[in-house]
């Protein structure tokens, strides 16, 4: 099978049960995408399928093929210089353990992009797919809305 | 999970033909079919992955139908412009579904073929009772943890709810499910969705092979000034404790109801019209008292398992605020 991740084209032997989760972390090496629940009830595994945000645990690998594909890893520039999304976790302090912070990450990037920045109100209700356990959630809203009017300034990358 | 062939499919012929095989489903979406094969709950030997068919995934707002290709996402559907303006009960009971993500890979189509979240159905490891996944099984849920099950068009066999949203809507308004098998056939929505009864494995009236292709929704007065009111135990991302898809059209007198329409979800074994509130409130002036005496019948032949008794007392109090809403006297 062959998928193209983070602009990269891999060419991974799979079976056909294979979700495109288990591609990226078992197979392609890519970890940062997270298993939280592997049922769609977390969205620790958010990843992009052609730009959209999608849980990659409810995803075959075969549905993803000839799609390009990004994860936290593919988010960064070619320099290391961090995504806006994730300088601002960084700066409001967004986490405790991390786990669920790639998915929170990814899906923030799409958040901004879809426009569901508005309010506070409105990045919680379209962040509401991704859950903390530590309950770092009034930094994770402050760091959305912080990325969102700095990406608004800045071209979007 | 079971092992399984995969087909990815490039024509609907070809699905279709495919899909009329044993032990064979089609695969969209898959937030809820891959979920239940996780699960060991969905156990096919073959799926036809339709995501690649062209041309099933338009939206089209005319000026009496709103058509809807059974592969647009919901998301796609949540936000189209002329949905919103047309039907808001269409884009809010959409985005107030699930979460962003599953909207972006939930299709229309698919979200018709949703299945229960009874607790129990979806545990078949420590719970081999249940009808809807073994005929004649037994079901735990009735004398189970029950405060998510049903309490509208329950039998002795099953008491599991649907839980979508977006099909509450469309019951409400009159949509129609078009069909396409060995020719295309078009099934009003509210037959679509089958009563348990003794059947409750039988969810759909669709014979093997059949696929949706679409979703027509006439257009009306009452639908351009709709609304979707999902009450829940958390404020998003959660399924609805009850909810209720209602739309009005007032006469000249600005007071006077001449179309009132109401479907009920997250209470029921199926998207839940509320035709005798609808017939009872025709012709009366749109105030609170008239909304709540109305209302008060919704949960009509309602029956209690136990821990879900509580609906019953919700079920008329989300009806009557989400009128109020939609009639501008909230």
């Amino acid at each position: 099978m062959h998928l193209t991740i983070n602009g990269a084209g891999r060419d991974l032997d799979l079976d056909s049960r294979t979700t495109l989760l288990d591609a990226l972390r078992e197979h392609a090496g890519l970890t940062g995408t997270k298993k939280g629940c592997d049922q769609g009830q977390c969205g620790a595994c958010t990843v992009h399928v052609d730009g959209d945000r999608v849980l990659a645990c409810l995803t075959l690998a075969a549905q993803a093929e000839g799609r390009t594909i990004t994860t936290i890893e593919g988010l960064a520039g070619t320099d290391g210089a961090l995504h806006a999304v994730q300088a601002a976790f960084i700066e409001q302090d967004a986490f405790q353990c991390g786990y669920c912070t790639p998915g929170q990450i990814m899906s923030a990037v799409a958040c901004i992009r879809e426009g569901h920045t508005g309010s506070d109100d409105e990045i919680r209700e379209y962040m509401s797919g991704n859950l903390c356990r530590c309950g770092a959630y009034p930094h994770i809203v402050a760091a959305v809305r912080d990325a969102a009017r700095r990406l608004k300034t800045e071209p979007a990358r | 999970m079971r092992t399984f062939d995969y087909l990815r499919a490039h024509d609907a012929a070809t699905a279709m033909a495919e899909a009329a095989k044993p032990e064979t489903r089609f695969l969209a979406g898959g937030t809820t079919l891959l979920d239940l094969m996780k699960l060991n709950v969905e156990r096919p030997a073959r799926l036809v992955d339709i995501t690649r068919l062209s041309g099933l995934d338009t939206i089209e707002v005319s000026a009496d139908v709103i058509r809807i290709g059974a592969l647009a996402k919901m998301s796609k559907v949540a936000d189209h412009a002329d949905i919103k303006a047309a039907a808001p009960v269409l884009s809010e009971s959409l985005w107030r579904a699930a979460s962003a993500q599953l909207r972006n890979m939930a299709s229309i189509g698919g979200n018709l073929m949703q299945r229960t979240r009874c607790t129990y159905f979806r545990d078949p490891g420590a719970y081999a009772n249940c009808n809807k996944r073994n005929p004649g099984s037994g079901c735990a849920a009735i004398e189970g943890v029950n405060r998510n099950h049903a309490v509208l068009g329950v039998s002795d066999a099953c008491i599991a709810i649907y839980p979508g949203d977006f099909a509450v809507s469309l019951v409400a308004f009159d949509a129609r499910v078009v069909v396409r098998g060995s020719s295309d056939r078009i099934i009003p929505v509210d037959n679509f969705f089958l009563l348990p009864g003794q059947t409750p494995h039988l969810e759909h009236p669709l014979a093997p092979g059949e696929m949706i292709v679409g979703i027509e929704i006439p257009r009306s007065p009452a639908l351009k000034r709709s609304h979707y009111l999902k009450v829940r135990d958390r404020a998003s991302y959660e399924f609805a404790a009850a909810s209720a898809a209602v739309g009005i059209e007032l006469e000249a007198d600005g007071k006077t109801i001449r179309d009132v329409r109401i479907a009920v979800g997250g209470v029921a074994t199926k998207p839940w019209r509320l035709r005798a509130v609808e017939a009872s409130l025709k012709g009366k002036t749109l105030d609170e008292a008239t909304l709540r005496t109305a209302a008060a019948a919704s949960v009509k032949g309602a029956k209690s398992s136990g821990h879900n008794a509580f609906k019953i007392g919700l079920t008329p109090k989300v009806v009557a605020r989400a009128l109020m809403t939609v009639g501008d006297i909230a």
